[in-house]
């Protein structure tokens, strides 16, 4: 099964908290996980991504196209990063998910991947 | 990264995987004196297996080979996060300093590692509902969404029941070891429910559109052997026993469109001859102990149905005989509807309905659907038809399950119009 953890962490309070050698120690966290997980084959995807600072928002409504900044949703955790995982059940996603470095600062939202078709075997 | 020489290694991997993962699992969380380290360890170790077994050839000992590699790399995985977590490079060098055991004692520690898992995953320090869903994911190696799918759970439900269990395990420090004498009757009584539950959840679903999930049933009857084989307990055998009989009738409960068949109805030459003879040769065992349970008198019940021609030529006599000694052990009011049932068999309806509905004026079984369809039954067949009908629409209010539904819905529009 394949699972999308998407990072959620607070933006501002984040870079305000962090100095740079928190930074970097952060990054060598994320760098020693992602090769933990692609070593142990749970890897299929993951990337950083910019601030949501760096977001446009698009909406198509009565064929007239519409953009605005920022994203979707206003929160106090806007999404940071996302890893793709493949793993063996929802709990095994869950403990993968539970070692992201973000966990310890911010939330991580595990959603399965929806089949497009019901795997097979199953019913 | 798949070349096709990888083909026939995955496939025997996998095979391993099946037959050894959750004793490999059992022994790790032994070791590692964690479910989730240990569950880790057991990826990364059949990961290993992959690579190595490729080239070096398979080890001798597949299972010993896979614990030591997963201890080894729960060791290593921990001294790596250690660079992050001070509080982890403490478990890794005590891990590493337990001297790994030779690969003998490997193999004469994983039988009784699967049953010290088996007892803490029906610890009565967790509830009921993690008890089920911890045994068939640790011990029978359901996935999470499978075991939702069983029980008709959402499985992030699921999943967090399991997340909380294993925190509880951590948190209470509830050990990793077989009860003490004293503790075992009890405990075992609580093993026993767990595996009966799992296995009636695979033969007679509470819920949901058909009948059996036969694969839990499987389950519950492999555990049910190793429990036998490991600690021969009287009411361990008759547990057995029961599972066997009852999955001896799977072919010819439902008929080919789905319908449920009455026992009296049913094609008793379908019936598997070979889980009758081990099943009832298991209840003659627990009998002879003198030192049996419930489980085994609802065996030797079984055993009498299993092993008569036809329901008309069934000894009611001895089933309500041991339906009393039943109704001593284990005195609670669905013991008494059944026995109810089989009294009408041996002495008539009148006297099986006057039974019923003493059962039934008690109060306690008023919410269950059994009880009315068992009235309902008796009345159709002493031509009281509008009371047979009252019945049959009250069970209708309260059944769970679709065949279920529509045997009684049937029986209604046998009794004729209202």
């Amino acid at each position: 099964m394949k699972y999308l953890c998407l990072i959620y962490t607070e933006e501002a309070t984040f870079r305000q908290a962090m100095s740079t050698a928190d930074e970097a120690a952060m990054m060598a966290e994320y760098g020693a996980f992602s090769g933990s997980i692609q070593k142990s084959g749970h890897f299929l995807a993951g990337h950083r991504l910019e601030p949501s600072a760096a977001a446009v928002t698009i909406r198509i409504r009565d064929g007239k196209t519409s953009t605005t900044d920022g994203p979707f949703a206003e929160t106090k955790e806007a999404l940071g990063g996302f890893y793709m995982i493949d793993a063996r059940d929802l709990n095994e996603a869950i403990q993968v998910a539970s070692r992201i470095p973000g966990a310890k600062v911010g939330s991580i939202e595990v959603r399965p991947i929806a089949f497009t078709t019901p795997p097979a075997g199953g019913g | 990264m798949t070349q096709p020489g990888d083909e026939p290694i995955r496939a025997l991997v996998d095979g391993v995987y099946r037959t050894d993962s959750r004793r490999v699992l059992a022994t790790l969380i032994r070791l590692l004196g964690d479910f989730d380290l240990a569950e880790e360890a057991l990826h990364d170790a059949f990961v290993a297996a992959l690579e190595t077994w490729a080239v070096a050839g398979v080890p001798a000992s597949p299972r010993a080979w896979l614990v030591s590699t997963g201890r080894f790399k729960a060791i290593d995985s921990l001294r790596r996060r250690a660079r992050f977590d001070r509080s982890v490079a403490e478990l890794a060098e005590h891990l590493a300093s337990v001297t790994g055991e030779p690969a003998a004692d490997i193999e004469d520690e994983v039988a009784d590692d699967q049953l010290r898992l088996i007892f803490t995953c029906c610890h009565p320090a967790l509830p009921p509902d993690a008890q089920t869903a911890l045994t068939l994911r640790e011990v029978c190696g359901l996935t999470t969404e499978e075991i939702a799918r069983a029980f008709l759970t959402a499985p992030p439900t699921v999943a967090q029941r399991i997340v909380r269990a294993k925190a509880k395990i951590k948190e209470a420090r509830i050990p990793y070891q077989l009860p003490s004498l004293a503790e075992l009757p009890a405990r075992l009584d609580r093993v026993l429910h767990v595996l009966y539950l799992v296995f009636n959840e695979g033969y007679s679903a509470s819920a949901g559109a058909t009948v059996t999930r036969a694969d839990l049933s499987a389950e519950a009857i492999r555990l049910g052997r190793l429990l036998v084989d490991l600690l021969p307990d009287p009411e361990a055998v008759g547990l057995l026993a029961l599972m066997l009989l009852h999955e001896s009738r799977r072919a010819a409960r439902t008929s080919t469109t789905g319908e449920i068949v009455l026992l009296a109805e049913q094609n008793r030459s379908v019936w598997n001859r070979q889980q009758i003879a081990e099943g009832a040769a298991l209840v003659e065992r627990a009998l002879a102990t003198r030192r049996f349970g419930a489980y085994t008198l609802q065996a030797a019940i079984a055993a009498v149905h299993a092993q008569s021609p036809s329901a008309a030529g069934t000894d009611w006599d001895e089933i309500v005989g041991l339906y009393d000694i039943l109704l001593r052990a284990d005195p609670s009011p669905v013991v008494a509807l059944n026995r109810a049932s089989a009294v009408a068999m041996r002495d008539g309806p009148v006297a099986g309905l006057a039974l019923i509905d003493a059962i039934l004026a008690d109060g306690r079984l008023d919410d269950y659907h059994l009880a009315h369809s068992a009235r309902a039954e008796l009345c159709r067949r002493l031509g009281r038809l509008d009371e047979a009908r009252v019945a049959y629409r009250r069970a209708l209010t309260l059944v769970k399950q679709e065949p279920e539904r529509r045997f009684l819905e049937a029986r209604l529009r046998e009794t004729g119009p209202p």
